[in-house]
């Protein structure tokens, strides 16, 4: 040991770990095997398959878990399907005092909590001791409050069901609170698997699960790897999957969950801008950047990995990191004074390490502090690559890891499309002093989250989540509720579809063929001439189009399709559109997006009333063309032009009345969360009322501010055709309504592969909402479909509202500290 | 002496980058005052805030490394009474313990040898300066005065500078000025520019400790170019507080006055010392000072020449603190000497 008199000469820092003992102890407590949490009880730890626990900065083992089996799933689901109903009955005050409960045994073991995930993941304790632990408690302490309030705040919603919930490594015990907390709030049940690297916290949860009285069932926690996971996931009693891991992961679970009737949040990779521009407090963009590549050893989803900087400043900059990197400790992760630990497994340090190498043969400049890793453990440095570009792989690859890449804009304009230019859509980070410049940015960025002046602030009000590949759905805040809330009235899609298949007897992969085909239903390639002599409305023939940027376009395939009235007659033909008609309308309507979302919300209504106006002068003639396409009554004809009229109206109210948040987060800022448009929207209208589903769909999405490629009903698409005048007439700037005629199953596929489409909306068959969620998965766009349940259109109270306007936008949290 | 006379002092200092003034390298030239860098100088609060408040959970100092942090914060510290009632008495007292901060038997039991930790200085009123002087001969400890009409710096210019003048002449080897706080409020740069040049002047060959009055300048970017000002103009140290105001030595403040001193530094290569003042009453609040000046300046500014403290009762706190080390018990307040 140094004497104070040789300290005293270099004022070194010196060790302070922090004591492990504890956490050591309640290991060997259970002899350091552990078995699963199902239905309140501990199965036995089973050695066939079992995996080893690691502590990643001593490569030792810490303890070993079983694996769960499909068995042992089964078991789970069927206990948390057995708790559904009694956890339900508890109410949100009988929840919420759990909930309570829950976080309030979190505070008084947190430092069991804090020690046992840095031993587990390798992070520093700092950061689990004061951001990962109090945030789990906090979320506990909010949702509390939520399952209290829910029942006044959400009437007519309850849970979803059972959840399967899946979580990453990186904050194993945080990400189990951002799932667990809002699940149980709600009312429904989970069966919980965290990752395979970062078991032992979420034990220790069961534990605490136990001993406050959560129900049996209510909770159960499985531990595995992949194929747990894909067991859990596939499983057919549960009701929804909630995933935060890897863009790869949630693409399979996208395409494995597709048509099951399975809700699905993802919250997946990213590759964060970080933006900093020339009137920024430079030094504290610094200390940011530390914030937010070098937090967690840079294993953070929405870690600011791309530092676009304004040129002229990149030199100071860079001058800076270094000097500030130079001084970065790493170490001993339960040493509370390193800022640095280790990386969680030999396996991610080897693909740190192989795609900084492959960045270097590219010719990226790397820059690491001259200090050394330490020798043993997963350790990799603070890393700078310079001297790269957009296509570089490292500007490109989500590498999770310490590592971060330097570029230069000139122009705010420039900085936004450089921030834009990726697959991801996570998080960013805006540093500029000027309010003008940083709230004109930060709406122009795609991410569920924007940080001004701040970066990796996270709190339970305030939901995170993102955009594009970075998945969709929220976590936390208002907004994060609905992902576990599902209107009462309606069936529950998994066990609807389970009954409908046990009445047709299991003719799953044909189910839903009778609606649309593969191949149009139009009749014939060409009506036989004289065939049609029976009807006496042969002689109209109104030459319907498609409808393409504000115009009336031929089909780019030259066929059409033949469309009869209920009794098989010819009425007209309607062009039969194809991709290539899908990707016009697709372009068009992304060419109109921008000045649409960005449209004042008055503006968007005024255009909506003028839409109703002229749909009402015209109801004769809709009326006269419903009675003839699908044989309506005079009276339902009436009353589905006169919804559709209203519906519009409705919706026009709405536009600037569907108003942004400011969550009160504890901290010294505004937190806005405000809606933003979707973006650019597929929607394919059921089969059934041609007039008032088309208007449903379409009159909550354009008063949102999103475009749409709308395909009509394949029997009945005349009532949509005949909609081309009153949008001609009604100010809607072209682009931002598009209609393409043909097979709704041919079009809607085109549409869910597209990767310049940011949702669709499917009504029809379970086979269409099969496939366009199974298609969705390329660029992980927003689906919503409703697998062939019947929807009551008339019904204003499920067709109309706020259901469909939170579908129709997607929250984005721009926070904003501020202080003199 | 009216202000506009001051002018000339710019130009008659030498402003090149490293240049030195009267041979002592130990000495900040200032330069001649650069608006636009001024006018650059940004402070965001919050994050500077959330930094502050991560460096005492980002670094801990434990055992023997605390104790060795510990004296050097001594070894840093102004030792000082500014009290309305002071007396020759009580300045005599003040003196000797800056001679002698750590009893023999501390001293032993932190197993120090012939290493003899004393203040790095004593500072008083101009009145007690003479009293000061005699009481430290031979330590080698210098006096600083607090002057020029502290702690409001608003009687005249003239008598400001001759209140320097004569403390420089009773023996004073370092001056503690404050600085017009309107001149900052106003953004009024050359009037402050020129306030301290003249000050820088009137001090000769004791050294120039600028108090900025950070309390009291409303805003962190204000603090943040007030500190550049002081510095353009010749200031050996910038100090935060006179002791006197609402809020004095805070964290954030100590940041921002830092990250100024490093920028002056790079595009200098001149190093101006820092001194936080008011306020830092424990062992803890030292450490965590040391930690940010390690941290955001490096290990030389955790020497007398380039840091203090200015404090009062710490010195019986780090006492209180390194007892505990050396007997594994928790420490009283009457079981150290008085100052």
């Amino acid at each position: 040991m140094p004497h104070v008199k040789e300290l005293l000469e270099t004022l070194e820092y010196g060790p302070a770990p922090e004591g492990e003992e504890l956490a050591i102890r309640w290991l060997e407590d259970h002899s350091r095997r552990f078995g699963h949490f199902v239905g309140g009880e501990w199965t036995e730890y089973d050695d066939a398959g079992s995996m080893s626990v690691q502590n990643p900065s001593r490569n030792a083992e810490l303890a070993r878990m079983s694996v769960a089996s499909p068995e042992v799933v089964d078991t789970a689901v069927a206990a948390a399907r057995k708790a559904l109903p009694a956890w339900g009955k508890l109410g949100g005050t009988g929840r919420a005092r759990i909930l309570y409960a829950l976080a309030r045994q979190i505070q008084k073991h947190s430092r069991l909590f804090a020690v046992l995930e840095s031993l587990d993941n390798g992070k520093p304790l700092r950061e689990t001791r004061d951001l990962d632990i109090p945030l789990v408690a906090r979320h506990f302490y909010h949702h509390a409050g939520w399952a209290r309030l829910l029942e006044s705040h959400a009437p007519g919603y309850g849970p979803v069901g059972v959840v399967g919930q899946i979580i990453p490594w990186n904050f194993p015990l945080l990400m189990c609170a951002w799932k667990v907390a809002p699940a149980l709030a709600t009312g429904n049940t989970v069966v919980l698997k965290p990752a395979e690297f970062t078991p032992l916290t979420a034990l220790l949860f069961g534990e605490l699960c136990a001993r406050v009285g959560v129900p049996a069932g209510v909770v159960n926690i499985l531990t595995g790897g992949g194929e747990t996971g894909a067991a859990l996931a596939g499983h057919p009693d549960v009701d929804k999957v909630a995933f935060t891991g890897s863009t790869e992961v949630g693409r399979i679970l996208r395409r494995q969950t597709a048509g099951s009737g399975k809700r699905l949040t993802l919250e997946l990779g990213g590759k964060s801008p970080f933006l900093i521009f020339d009137d920024a407090d430079l030094d504290s963009a610094v200390e940011g950047v530390v914030d937010a590549i070098w937090f967690n050893q840079g294993q953070v989803c929405c870690a600011g990995s791309r530092i676009l900087v304004q040129e002229g400043m990149e030199e100071t900059l860079i001058a800076r990191l270094r000097r500030r990197m130079e001084n970065l400790r790493m170490g001993d992760p339960l040493d509370k004074g390193v800022d640095m630990g280790a990386i969680v497994a030999p396996v991610q340090l080897e693909r740190i390490r192989s795609l900084v190498e492959q960045g270097e043969a590219e010719g990226a400049q790397i820059w690491q502090p001259s200090w050394a890793v330490p020798a043993k453990g997963c350790f990799y440095p603070p890393t700078l690559c310079t001297g790269v570009s957009p296509a570089s792989l490292l500007a490109q690859v989500e590498i999770f890891g310490p590592v971060v890449t330097v570029l230069t804009f000139r122009t705010p304009d420039e900085a936004v499309e450089l921030a834009n230019n990726t697959r991801y859509g996570l998080a960013a980070s805006i540093w500029s002093e000027n309010i003008n410049l940083a709230l004109d940015i930060a709406p122009r960025i795609h991410a569920g989250t924007v940080w001004v002046n701040c970066t990796n602030l996270f709190d339970a009000a305030s939901g995170f989540g993102g955009v594009r590949e970075s998945g969709f759905g929220r976590e936390g805040g208002e907004e994060g509720l609905w992902e576990y809330l599902r209107p009462v009235k309606a069936p529950a899609p998994v066990a609807w579809l389970r009954e409908r298949r046990k009445k047709q007897g299991n003719v799953s992969a044909d189910e839903g063929r009778d609606a649309e085909g593969t191949a149009p239903t139009g009749l014939a390639p060409f009506p036989i001439p004289g065939e049609d002599s029976g009807s006496g409305s042969a002689a109209l023939d109104r030459t319907a189009k498609l409808y393409i940027g504000g115009k009336q376009v031929r089909p780019d395939g030259g066929y059409s399709l033949v469309v009869t009235d209920p009794k098989g007659h010819p009425i007209s033909e309607v062009p039969r559109g194809n991709r290539k008609d899908i990707r016009n309308g697709v372009e068009a309507a992304r060419k109109a997006q921008g000045g649409w979302g960005a449209t004042a919300a008055h503006t968007r209504a005024q255009i909506l009333y003028y839409l109703a106006e002229n749909l009402e002068a015209r109801s004769g003639e809709f009326q006269a063309r419903l009675r003839e396409v699908v044989g309506a009554s005079r009276k339902d004809a009436r009353a589905e032009v006169e919804a559709a009229v209203e519906r519009l109206f409705v919706y026009g109210g709405w536009a600037d009345k569907w108003e942004g948040r400011v969550h009160p987060t504890p901290f010294r800022n505004v937190t806005l969360a405000l809606p933003e448009p979707v973006g650019v929207l597929g929607l394919i209208a059921p089969p059934e009322r041609p007039l008032l589903a088309a208007i449903s769909l379409l009159a909550p999405a354009l008063s949102m501010g999103n475009t749409a490629v709308l395909v009509p009903s394949e029997p009945a698409p005349l009532l949509a055709t005949d909609l081309y005048q009153i949008l001609d007439t009604s100010d809607v700037p072209g682009g931002v309504v598009n209609i393409v005629t043909g097979g709704s199953r041919e079009l809607a596929g085109v549409l869910a592969l597209h990767d310049d489409v940011d949702g669709v909306w499917a009504f029809g068959s379970a086979e269409l909402a099969r496939e366009v969620e199974a298609q969705s998965a390329g660029n992980l766009k927003r689906t919503w479909v409703n697998y062939g349940i019947p929807m009551a259109w008339d019904d204003p109270q499920v067709a109309q509202g706020p259901a469909f306007l939170r579908h129709a936008t997607r929250i984005k949290n721009i926070w904003v500290p501020y202080g003199a | 002496m009216p202000l506009s006379d001051r002018t000339s002092a710019r130009v008659r200092i030498p402003a090149q980058r490293g240049s030195q003034v009267q041979g002592d390298p130990e000495r900040n030239p200032g330069l001649p005052l650069d608006l636009e860098w001024v006018r650059n100088v940004q402070a965001n609060r919050s994050a500077i805030e959330r930094r502050a408040a991560t460096l005492g959970t980002r670094r801990s100092v434990k055992k023997q490394w605390q104790a060795a942090w510990l004296i050097r914060a001594l070894t840093c510290m102004d030792l000082t009474t500014l009290s309305g009632d002071d007396t020759a008495g009580t300045v005599r007292r003040l003196c000797a313990k800056a001679r002698d901060p750590l009893t023999r038997d501390m001293r032993e039991g932190l197993g120090l040898g012939a290493v003899h930790p004393r203040v790095a200085a004593v500072c008083v009123y101009h009145h007690f300066v003479p009293t000061a002087v005699e009481a430290l001969e031979g330590s080698g400890i210098p006096v600083a005065a607090v002057s020029t009409g502290f702690p409001h710096g608003l009687s005249p210019l003239a008598t400001r500078l001759r209140e320097i003048r004569e403390s420089v002449e009773a023996g004073a080897r370092e001056i503690d000025v404050v600085i017009t706080r309107s001149h900052v409020l106003t953004g009024r740069w050359s009037a402050l520019y020129d306030e301290v040049r003249a000050f820088r002047e009137a001090c000769g060959d004791a050294h120039l400790k600028t108090i900025l009055g950070t309390g009291e300048l409303g805003t962190l970017r204000n603090v943040g170019r007030a500190s550049l000002v002081a510095m353009m103009a010749g200031s050996d140290f910038i100090k935060t507080s006179t002791g006197k105001e609402g809020v004095n030595a805070v964290l954030p403040v100590g940041l921002v006055m830092a990250r100024a001193i490093r920028e002056y530094r790079v595009r200098t290569g001149v190093s101006v010392g820092f001194k936080p003042a008011g306020g830092i009453r424990t062992a803890k609040d030292a450490l965590l000072w040391l930690i940010l000046m390690k941290e955001e300046l490096g290990e030389e500014w955790t020497r007398p020449h380039l840091f203090r403290f200015g404090a009062s009762s710490l010195l019986t706190d780090i006492e209180r603190q390194l007892e505990h080390h050396v007997t594994g018990r928790y420490s009283a307040a009457h079981r150290h000497p008085m100052g």
